[in-house]
């Protein structure tokens, strides 16, 4: 890592007439002219090596009667962020598109489009993600409210002292309880939405020059493979995918409004709801992410129980993909049922230390909710030096070499290493094409420093090598939890006393974890309030899914489902 | 590629051998291995083989002591039989609520309006709990808490699902027996607490 150039480039001397940095206390990175800003982006592409678009979102500053859009740049190599910003007006608010540079823009430049309402000049696609069709305005906008308006940021006034029980839906009936954009009529409403989305669907020229019928074909939203609610819409010449779409929001609650009304802390179990197979990365992030806005650490002892909680989940998360992927290729539940045998016992863990099995909760600013009960930490023991990896092996040796795996994985859904970075693909997905890419060693976060762990890499970018890659990373998880349970000293696992309302100086943070998924973010914008004024979550599985349609393409329609099976996603995450 | 078969048959393997343990496990452990705390215990266990799972409701897997479920209020018994409700009606609870499910009524004196540390009336919206355990863990008079009882179902929601005072209380035997070394330690810290107060007021009277 030393040898690595990591500083950040001095973009201001570059271009000094569209470039300023950004000076307000608390931000960070450069503040970019909208005329110039695919020149300065495009430079730092080619010229500097940030080749990652990692995070887009925006940020409504009412107030100043402006809308802000972040953009996260990496080094795939390695290093810190470089954060772009262009500023544009709330009414008339529009900005060029990146999706010509990176790929992976798209369905973020999509999410921003819905819920903020600013336009992305160039984009092929720019139709709603999350929300539906018939939605009235852009709903992270600061001055939106949702149905249920009570008040702009909890605590609520009305709980305390005279706090007398009201029912949501006796304060807004059912039919009274939505708002419709002007000259909307949802009863003689036709649903267009399939026409725009199968619209934008590339017709092929067919096969050895045969002008063939092609066919639409929905899978789900209610559909077992798709892991959830969501559906991808493919366009079909026999049984050969010709293109695709994923349509998703079906589970979607704005998660990221909530969040804004919520306090600091009341984010934390809300957290726990993205990825819920994985609560304490998620609460990691978010951690993270509010602590260095605060300006503080967690205590020694906390960090080691960080470590071996997200190290536990990324086992857990790991064995259930590879689970789910043998699910979707026809074993049914067979695989799933032993791995889930794995993760009851980890959940035990996560149980007895956290009090809930899959919603944690755990984490606090500056440590943890509590310490390891009395018996647990040979549990753990037993688990990592014992039967996890007895059992990983003995996945091994159930699935790796099975040929009927090996002819329906190999070869298949490839993404190239190109690809992968231009799609802004992270995690498992991304290090199976050949990008040997953790955050965990890229961009250290908390104690991993300490640790001595391998990054998995595979190089074929296959469904094989991502399901190789994950038992590969459970492995090295066993490792890292091997050493921090023998390092983990005693302490005081909170720095300074409980507190509910935390103080948090006004200023921005970007935190990100290598969650088992893939890079989970969180930008969190504060005003010195007790809430966070921006809450944004760059979730694995939503951007990951922008290359479902580059692998899907060209092959047969039963691999998708496939494909779908080896990105992992969980549409607690992608929908939020 | 060619399919030999090879690799099906030893992952097959795999499956057998699982098949077969349950079984052997089975006769070797006989009855007492079904319906008896040591049984579930065994099979939860780091080293557990064959049968994993548990028949519920015949078998209960016991909840750890930090496991959280719904909140309730703790009540004190007087040696006269009276409640003594821990509560004092600061709304803190109600404050740092994520999904604010938490509704208090303080009391306030008949005679002079002003307001007395105690609820008149205490609600939770148990639809709305996310059973995070906020309010257990801010409490300063360690008078909420989470409660072990997960079978809460009910018919209908409209009647049943507003908790109340009368619904919410429970004694602190009953705390004490879901959590005992919690139980333990917040009497001991609340017994210094006192200690050290009472002094103090001495020296002010």
């Amino acid at each position: 890592m030393s040898d690595l150039d990591q500083s950040i480039p001095n973009l201001v001397e570059r271009f000094p007439e569209a470039v300023s940095a950004d000076t307000r206390p608390g931000y960070s990175g450069f503040i970019v002219a909208p005329g110039l800003f695919i020149q300065v982006v495009w430079a730092l592409r080619d010229e500097f090596g940030y080749d990652y678009l990692s995070s887009i979102t925006a940020v409504d500053y009412l107030p100043e009667d402006c809308i802000e859009i972040v953009y996260h740049l990496y080094r795939s190599i390695g290093g810190p962020a470089l954060v772009l910003k262009i500023k544009t007006s709330r009414a008339d608010s529009a900005v060029p598109s990146l999706v010509n540079l990176y790929p992976g823009a798209e369905l973020q430049e999509r999410e921003v489009w819905d819920l903020l309402g600013v336009q992305f000049t160039g984009h092929p696609d720019l139709r709603r993600i999350l929300t539906w069709e018939g939605f009235a305005g852009h709903p992270l906008r600061k001055d939106w409210h949702e149905p249920f308006f009570e008040e702009d940021v909890k605590p609520y006034k009305s709980r305390w002292p005279e706090g007398q029980p009201r029912r949501i839906e006796d304060q807004n009936p059912y039919h009274n309880n939505l708002a419709y954009p002007l000259g909307f009529d949802p009863e003689s409403w036709a649903p267009d939405g399939d026409e725009s989305l199968y619209r934008t669907l590339t017709r092929g020229t067919g096969q050895n020059g045969l002008r063939t019928d092609q066919m639409i074909v929905n899978l789900g939203p209610q559909h077992p493979s798709t892991h959830g609610v969501f559906r991808i819409a493919a366009l079909l010449d026999g049984e050969t995918v010709v293109d695709l779409k994923p349509v998703m929001g079906y589970l979607h609650r704005n998660h990221e409004k909530i969040g804004e009304r919520n306090t600091f802390l009341q984010n934390m179990p809300f957290t726990d709801r993205l990825d819920y197979i994985n609560s304490m990365s998620n609460n990691f992030g978010y951690a993270l992410t509010v602590e260095r806005l605060m300006g503080i650490r967690p205590t020694e002892r906390a960090e080691y129980l960080r470590v071996i909680m997200a190290e536990l989940t990324r086992v857990l998360n790991h064995l259930f993909a590879v689970g789910f992927l043998l699910n979707d290729l026809g074993a049914f539940f067979t695989p799933m049922i032993y791995v889930i045998e794995e993760r009851e016992l980890i959940l035990d863990i996560f149980e007895a230390v956290s009090g809930s099995r899959m919603m944690c909760n755990y984490f606090r600013f500056g440590g943890v909710s509590r310490d390891l009960p009395e018996g647990i930490e040979q549990k753990i023991h037993n688990l990592v030096f014992d039967r996890l990896p007895r059992k990983i092996e003995e996945l091994d040796a159930y699935l790796t070499n099975n040929e009927i795996v090996r002819a329906r994985c190999e070869g298949i859904g490839v993404l190239t290493a190109e690809q992968a970075v231009a799609l802004s693909v992270s995690g498992p997905v991304l290090r199976a094409s050949g990008v040997p890419y953790d955050i965990r060693r890229a961009d250290p976060y908390s104690i991993y420093d300490r640790f001595d762990f391998n990054v998995c890499v595979r190089y074929h970018g296959d469904i094989y090598d991502r399901y190789l890659i994950r038992l590969d990373e459970a492995r090295q998880s066993l490792r890292i939890l091997e050493q921090a349970l023998k390092d983990m000293p005693e302490g005081p696992i909170l720095a300074g006393k409980p507190q509910h309302t935390v103080r948090v100086p006004a200023g921005e943070a970007y935190g990100r974890v290598e969650s088992p998924k893939g890079e989970l973010g969180f930008y969190v914008v504060s005003n010195g309030k007790p809430n966070p004024w921006r809450y944004h979550v760059r979730a694995p599985s939503f951007v990951n899914l922008t290359a479902l349609a580059p692998m899907s393409r060209g092959g047969k329609i039963a691999d998708v489902v496939t494909v779908l099976g080896s990105i992992d996603i969980v549409l607690g995450e992608v929908d939020r | 590629m060619k399919i030999h078969g090879t690799g099906i048959v030893r992952g097959l393997w795999v499956t057998f051998k699982h098949f077969i343990t349950t079984y052997i496990e089975d006769l070797r452990r006989g009855p007492r291995f079904y319906n008896t705390p040591a049984g579930i215990e065994k099979r939860r266990s780091s080293d557990t083989t064959g049968i994993f799972t548990v028949q519920y409701p015949e078998e209960k897997l016991p909840v750890p002591e930090e496991f959280r479920y719904l909140p309730f209020l703790v009540y004190d018994e007087n040696t006269d039989g009276s409640r003594a409700v821990r509560c004092t009606a600061c709304g803190i609870c109600s404050k740092v609520c994520p999904p604010q499910c938490i509704s208090i009524v303080r009391s306030s004196d008949p005679a002079t309006g002003k307001p007395v540390a105690s609820p008149a009336e205490f609600y939770i919206d148990v639809d709305i709990c996310m059973n995070c355990g906020f309010c257990a863990e801010f409490c300063p008079f360690d008078a909420i808490r989470m409660d072990h009882d997960y079978e809460v179902a009910s018919v209908d929601r409209m009647a049943h699902h507003i908790f109340d005072l009368n619904r919410l209380l429970k004694p602190a035997s009953y705390y004490a027996s879901i959590r005992p070394t919690n139980a333990a330690r917040e009497d001991e810290a609340r017994a210094a607490k006192a200690a050290a107060k009472k002094p103090s007021a001495e020296t002010a009277a």
